[in-house]
């Protein structure tokens, strides 16, 4: 397992061994600070997140059945983001509320110099996706995403 | 992987009796040491594929298998639609038609000598690789829809390349059934400008030297000369391809219910053949596979260019075209009967034996070409497909090695930077966009190639032809 990373506070992202794939996981004390963590746990596939520099927001939504469901549409449409705008994203904001999802991708278009993006994700699995409690209070949110 | 619980037929073959809800068998082909070194996962996965409905004779894990998500990759599974079989959009992966194509230079190695370097230059400058790549073609609606019907013969069409292209790329390189109305729009806008591009992580293009030949007949035949040049290509449908699967993965889940379906794992989820959902992804899936065998078509065009400025006179023709992830409706023996049958290759090559009628005439004597990718740095490989190939696995066999270390591991393990000066020193170019990315597909992530090809022929499913050691290696 990766070391975690993160500020200073408990929220933090960090990768899980899966053999040909990556698996991500964000911490936080809330669904939405997990979600947001995630998020930076999947910018950290294609490269250091902290090379990215949050100069623009991407408003994107989404809505399912289920919370799960619901992270795994997040995932889908920051990839969807990534690839379609040519852009890196490193700060996210997220609101949930019943079923749906309103949030923010901020990032700074691609540059191959100086991100040097190792992997392009291809999409989210249901492979070990789960959001969960555990103690002390902290929410995980986790998915192995195919590259 | 446990190998207390399989009964052992031969060196390379094992088999899991059907037990809990497996309606027929989980057949592992590999050695000891190769069945060792899988994670347990591979005979879950195996053992969850074999419950599904409809499914026929076994499921099958191939010498390269690793765990993937619902189904193994490196894994054969056909259904029959008569009996309820089902259609996967997990069973064939994100990368539809992911593959490998091979060109014959005609050259020997000789002819580059001391114009590596340029080579190298020229080939990484115009094929466009890595992430956030764009291709120079930019299509638009009714341009999209053509592709997704016409494939590699939609590309021949367009300019990219002549006829006599298609005749080696499987499917005579236009897959028939494909739907583009079952594409979704967010499919193909991330498609729009991704036409002959190379994609990241394990695709790449390389120049590579024909190093041993283990078939003398069938090499020559395949045109294959040792101590030749040859062009491999490995990538697939691009952003296309894996929006499908995602798609249709999310719709597969939440339909399960519906029909019927009790999954151990979400991402078994499956459509019965015959419903409109499992139509409509078929439909989706075959635009996914022309979508990579145009895109395949591109790229050998973007190629052609290069080395026409290199040597005007020498023209570069395909030796064979195949992919490693689909779904195809295909007629095999079952208990002496003839039967249509779905069957999904994920990670695995289709390897038709000599004279079988689907085979272009000139392998009619030897069987298919199975191109096998190594990774940057290992060698790759050229099989046949043999007699027995039906038998073993629904002519089916490997794919590549296979990983063995996760991305993370590797990135730790090694610095790209220095990976590449190691690989030039042994005489291998390297042009990457990445280090990171170099790093992770260090040759050492990955099992070794040669022990898979050779419990592969070992289990009947393919024979080798000939070894391929890389020369210039383009990183996705």
């Amino acid at each position: 397992m990766a070391p975690p990373h993160g500020g200073p506070s408990r929220a933090r992202w960090e990768h899980f061994s899966h053999a040909a794939d990556v698996g991500i996981r964000g911490i936080g004390a809330s669904p939405e600070e997990a979600f947001a963590q995630i998020a930076v746990a999947l910018t950290a596939v294609i490269t250091d997140p902290k090379l990215v520099e949050p100069r623009e927001p991407v408003p994107l939504s989404c809505a399912a059945p289920s919370m799960e469901l619901l992270l795994f549409d997040w995932l889908n449409a920051l990839v969807f983001a990534m690839d379609t705008r040519r852009m890196l994203f490193s700060r996210f904001l997220v609101r949930l509320r019943n079923d749906r999802l309103e949030g923010e991708a901020w990032g700074e278009p691609l540059d191959p110099e100086r991100h040097q993006p190792a992997v392009e994700v291809k999409g989210a699995t249901y492979t070990e996706l789960h959001l969960f409690l555990r103690p002390p209070g902290e929410w995980v949110a986790q998915c192995v995403v195919d590259v | 992987m446990d190998l207390s619980r399989l009964r052992k037929f031969s060196e390379n073959s094992w088999e899991l009796r059907p037990q809990g809800t497996m309606r027929v068998p989980a057949v592992f082909y590999g050695s000891q040491s190769l069945l060792e070194q899988m994670d347990e996962k591979v005979a879950e996965e195996a053992a969850n594929v074999a419950s599904l409905p409809g499914i026929v004779r076994a499921a099958y894990a191939l010498p390269d298998a690793h765990w993937g998500y619902g189904f193994p990759i490196g894994g054969v599974a056909a259904f029959d639609p008569e009996q309820g079989g089902v259609v996967s959009a997990g069973g064939v992966g994100f990368d539809i038609s992911c593959g490998v194509r091979t060109l014959l230079t005609d050259l020997p190695k000789a002819a580059v000598a001391g114009r590596e370097e340029e080579l190298a230059e020229a080939l990484s400058r115009e094929i466009p690789a890595g992430v956030g790549a764009h291709g120079k073609i930019h299509l638009d609606e009714s341009g999209m829809d053509a592709m997704l019907r016409g494939g590699a013969r939609w590309a021949v069409e367009s300019g990219y390349g002549e006829a006599e292209d298609l005749e080696r790329i499987e499917e005579r390189g236009c897959m028939s059934g494909a739907d583009p109305s079952a594409v979704s729009r967010d499919a193909k806008s991330r498609q729009k400008d991704e036409m002959g591009t190379l994609g990241s992580g394990n695709h790449y293009a390389e120049v590579q030297e024909v190093a041993q030949i283990y078939q003398p007949e069938i090499a020559q035949a395949y045109g294959l000369e040792p101590g030749a040049l040859v062009i491999s290509l490995h990538c697939g449908s691009r952003g296309l391809g894996h929006q499908i699967g995602t798609d249709y993965l999310r719709e597969m889940v939440a339909a399960a219910e519906t029909f019927g379906l009790r999954l151990p794992e979400r991402e078994l989820a499956s459509a019965p053949l015959s419903s409109e959902l499992g139509r409509r992804y078929l439909g989706a899936m075959r635009a996914g596979i022309n979508c990579a065998l145009a895109n395949r078509q591109i790229l050998t065009h973007l190629i052609r260019k290069v080395f026409e400025r290199f040597f005007p006179e020498r023209r570069l023709t395909l030796l064979y075209d195949v992919s490693h992830n689909t779904c195809k409706e295909e007629l095999h023996q079952v208990e002496g009967n003839s039967v249509w049958l779905f069957v999904h290759r994920k990670g695995a090559t289709r390897a038709l034996g000599p004279g079988h009628p689907d085979l272009p005439p000139c392998f009619t004597p030897w069987g298919q070409p199975v191109l096998i990718g190594g990774s940057m740095g290992t060698c790759s490989y050229i099989l046949a497909g043999k007699p027995e190939s039906e038998e073993r696995a629904f002519s089916s066999a490997v794919h590549g090695a296979g990983r063995q270390m996760s991305r993370n591991q590797a990135a730790r393990t090694w610095e790209g930077g220095e990976l590449t000066r190691e690989l030039g020193r042994r005489g291998i170019l390297i042009r990457a966009r990445s280090r990171r990315g170099v790093a992770e597909e260090a040759p050492g992530a990955y099992k070794d190639v040669s022990a898979v090809v050779e419990a592969a022929e070992a289990a009947g499913l393919a024979r080798r032809v000939a070894r391929l050691d890389p020369r210039i290696c383009v990183k996705g």
